[in-house]
């Protein structure tokens, strides 16, 4: 699988190397802060992260890119970041190495990540349960509603 | 059939529909053989919007089977007041009771509220969501009238408002039936509602969108009118105008065919002219009357260890 070798020395001119945690790669240009939004990261616990976005890119023409120190991503964690950023690489990095690179799988349902925009949805007050979203063909769906989201997924997010 | 919960005509597959109205055709015909068949057990009526008919023909149902009713009363006058969630209220009334009915203005609440208890929860309307009880007693009087294989239905009114209309649409993609929804144009079905039935039929049936009763009536075996309500429209006037074009009355029907079976899940304004209570196409009050042997069957089937059915 190529990774477009090229395209990774040029970034890492702009956005240092990581030691240890995971590489967030080829999200769709201006995306970043969305992907950091979706994984509930910002910075607040002291984490170390860095934001490409932007860049030149042989497959995306402009991506973002994320790289978080100290910190491995899970499949599960990562997996819904393909709403937002379907063509996102996910690299593992041990001691400057990655160990472990792959894609984003779109996942079954979404939880607690996506605000319904159905004002008259039960998920949506005060009620306590979480947000749940099925992911359709062609968007995602409210569990609870039904409310079928297809485009600006990304305005959903809760924070 | 065994659910623990109601909650969406999506549900309820040929089978399921068919055990119920089979089961109310048995009540209908001899009431007085279940008199006493669930003497003891309480019903909870959680309403957090008005009702009288689903309301009433739940506790008349109940009564019937022998049972009784607890009944949470008006919001204004509940522990809702104070800002309790309805996912403690439901916690809370299923201890007290063998069922829960909910009526709730939230879409999806009665999907949330069933996550919270044990006890069978009926959704008795959610919001612009799903009415499956009403859809049950709509689909025993279209068997009743007009069989639930081969016909042609017109659906309309307020069709994206109305949740009885919703849940009658999925429920009849069960059947082999062609689907005509008429409305204006700013009251169509949700497209979430056309998505789902196209998945969901399977090329059984055809359904089609008319702004214009005038094109299908005579094709029609029924005829369901939904009520178009005046805050849907930003002022009186175009609320006439648009309402006006979805009304009924003798002369509209000189057009349809004389086996035409008119339904109408009441409370009705001005849809249906009075002129047409007293001819044969009218079907209304007796499909408001159906809904206690219907309602009486699915408490039988939910509260019965066998699930329900005869005694023999």
């Amino acid at each position: 699988m190529s990774n477009g070798g090229d395209d990774r020395s040029e970034h890492e001119l702009r956005v240092s190397k990581i030691r240890n945690g995971t590489v967030i790669d080829h999200i769709n240009g201006g995306q970043a802060l969305n992907v950091l939004a979706i994984l509930g990261i910002d910075g607040s616990q002291g984490e170390e992260i860095s934001v490409g976005m932007n860049v030149p890119s042989d497959r995306l023409a402009r991506k973002d890119i994320v790289k978080v120190e100290g910190r491995e991503l899970s499949q599960d964690e990562v997996d819904v970041l393909s709403l937002i950023a379907p063509d996102a690489t996910i690299n593992i990095v041990r001691e400057y190495d990655v160990i472990e690179k792959h894609r984003v799988e779109r996942p079954d349902v979404v939880v607690g990540v996506l605000s319904c925009p159905n004002d008259g949805c039960i998920s949506t007050g005060e009620e306590p349960v979480d947000s749940r979203f099925e992911v359709v063909d062609d968007g995602v769906r409210c569990s609870y509603c039904g409310t079928i989201v297809r485009e600006g997924i990304a305005s959903l997010i809760e924070t | 059939m065994r659910h623990d919960h109601v909650i969406t005509s999506k549900h309820l597959s040929r089978a399921d529909v068919e055990t119920v109205l089979d089961r109310a055709a048995e009540i209908a015909a001899d009431p007085s053989a279940v008199a006493d068949r669930h003497a003891g057990a309480l019903l909870g009526l959680l309403f957090f919007e008005p009702s009288t008919r689903t309301k009433m023909s739940f506790e008349t149902a109940m009564k019937r089977l022998g049972g009784d009713v607890v009944d949470m009363g008006s919001v204004e006058s509940s522990s809702v007041t104070k800002g309790e969630t309805l996912a403690d209220t439901v916690r809370v009334i299923e201890g007290y009771t063998d069922a829960l009915v909910l009526r709730h203005p939230k879409e999806g609440a009665a999907t949330m509220a069933s996550e919270f208890v044990d006890v069978p929860l009926l959704n008795a309307g959610d919001g612009a969501g799903q009415h499956p009880t009403q859809t049950l007693l709509d689909l025993y009087t279209i068997r009743e009238n007009a069989g639930l294989d081969d016909i042609t239905i017109g659906i309309m009114g307020d069709l994206k408002y109305g949740r009885t209309v919703h849940s009658l649409a999925y429920a009849l993609s069960n059947f082999d039936t062609r689907q005509h929804f008429i409305s204006p144009e700013s009251l169509q079905l949700p497209r979430e509602v056309v998505y789902d039935l196209h998945q969901q039929q399977g090329g059984r049936t055809g359904i089609r969108e008319h702004e214009s009763l005038e094109a299908v009536l005579g094709d029609l075996d029924v005829l369901y009118v939904t009520r178009i309500q005046r805050e849907r429209f930003p002022d009186e006037s175009e609320y006439r105008e648009v309402a006006g074009e979805y009304q009924i009355d003798a002369e509209t029907l000189e057009a349809a065919s004389d086996e035409l079976t008119v339904m109408h899940p009441l409370p009705r304004v001005d849809e249906i002219a009075p002129e047409v209570d007293d001819t044969e196409y009218a079907a209304y009050f007796e499909q408001a009357h159906n809904g206690v042997p219907v309602r009486m069957a699915l408490l039988d089937l939910l509260l019965s260890e066998d699930g329900g059915g005869s005694d023999e």
